[in-house]
């Protein structure tokens, strides 16, 4: 169980520990606008996260993972819907952003799927999430959490 | 398919038993999804919302229901809890596996269980809003990703739908 453990998150965050020299260890270019997140019943079903992500940086910047001490599973899916109109989810991989380019996580599209939550999402808090850069760079935000009827950061 | 061709047994959210005839006799609005879905299933309930909203009173005629694909989890007390966070029109509908697939048969709505990692489970679904007319004739669909100002109007047409003519 250890293993399966160390080869998961803690392996992640070792690797990105070794990496985080002081010469890399510097903050990432990238700020994370109008994030929120909507409120959840108990703790069984998987809560979203939306934001715009901008690379403000000269070079481009790869998010490869996230945490938080919210869920046990945070990953950033990507709802997609065919010709049919079915719509399935599944994990969406590395997003790299162009230097001056940003990404949006918005309703019905990309989000961060916040798996194993560890307490419910309660309308009026937030909580910190963490981007996870290839370069080791990391970039926490402090998410507020809506009503679940939320269609928006602005609701 | 005209709802007055359907034939399946389900519960609304309050343990009333609901079938195609609860339905006709006033236009209707029905989207399929399950409340573990985070992202395609409370956006839909929150646009059904602003469309109610938008709406007025004309939405008073109109009968709005939420189908789930996932009885195992959604039992009527489920669906009562998610449904309250919606607007007060919305009744959401479960029942047993086959009489699920019966109802999405009939609607033309796909489903699938798909596993997720950790032995837990997700729905893909149809997600395009169904609307019926007064008599249960299949009006038209408002699509996942239609801009927000067609979907009214089109609520509007399954309301002037005539009551007479179904087929």
């Amino acid at each position: 169980m250890k293993k399966i453990i160390m080869t998961g998150t803690l392996a992640a965050l070792l690797t990105f520990g070794g990496l985080s020299v002081p010469a890399l260890a510097g903050p990432v270019d990238v700020v994370v606008e109008s994030a929120w997140s909507r409120a959840s019943i108990g703790m069984n079903r998987p809560g979203a996260v939306y934001m715009t992500i901008r690379n403000t940086g000269d070079e481009p910047v790869t998010l490869i993972g996230l945490s938080t001490p919210l869920a046990m599973m945070p990953e950033i899916h990507e709802t997609k819907t065919n010709a049919e109109g079915v719509s399935s989810m599944s994990a969406a991989g590395e997003i790299a952003i162009a230097p001056g380019e940003s990404v949006a996580l918005e309703p019905g599209g990309l989000h961060a799927m916040l798996m194993r939550l560890q307490q419910p999402m309660t309308e009026g808090e937030t909580f910190p999430l963490t981007l996870l850069f290839v370069d080791g760079g990391e970039v926490t935000v402090e998410v507020p959490i809506l009503g679940i009827a939320a269609r928006g950061p602005e609701d | 398919m005209a709802l007055t061709e359907m034939d399946f047994r389900l519960t609304d959210h309050e343990g009333n038993e609901v079938g195609p005839e609860t339905l006709i006799g006033r236009p209707t609005m029905a989207f399929f999804g399950f409340t573990y879905c985070p992202d395609v299933c409370p956006t839909t309930l929150s646009d059904i919302s602003g469309w109610l909203d938008d709406l007025g009173d004309e939405a008073k005629q109109l009968n709005v229901v939420f189908i789930t694909v996932d009885p195992e989890r959604d039992t009527v007390e489920a669906m009562a809890e998610y449904v309250s966070y919606f607007h007060p029109a919305i009744r959401g509908w479960t029942g047993p596996e086959g009489q699920i697939a019966r109802i999405a048969d009939g609607f033309r709505a796909a489903y699938e269980r798909v596993p997720t990692e950790g032995g837990d489970y997700t729905m893909n679904h149809t997600a395009s809003v169904f609307l019926f007319g007064a008599a249960g004739r299949f009006v038209t669909m408002i699509d996942y990703h239609e801009p927000r100002e067609f979907a009214v109007p089109k609520i509007r047409r399954a309301l002037e739908e005539e009551t007479e003519g179904a087929t």
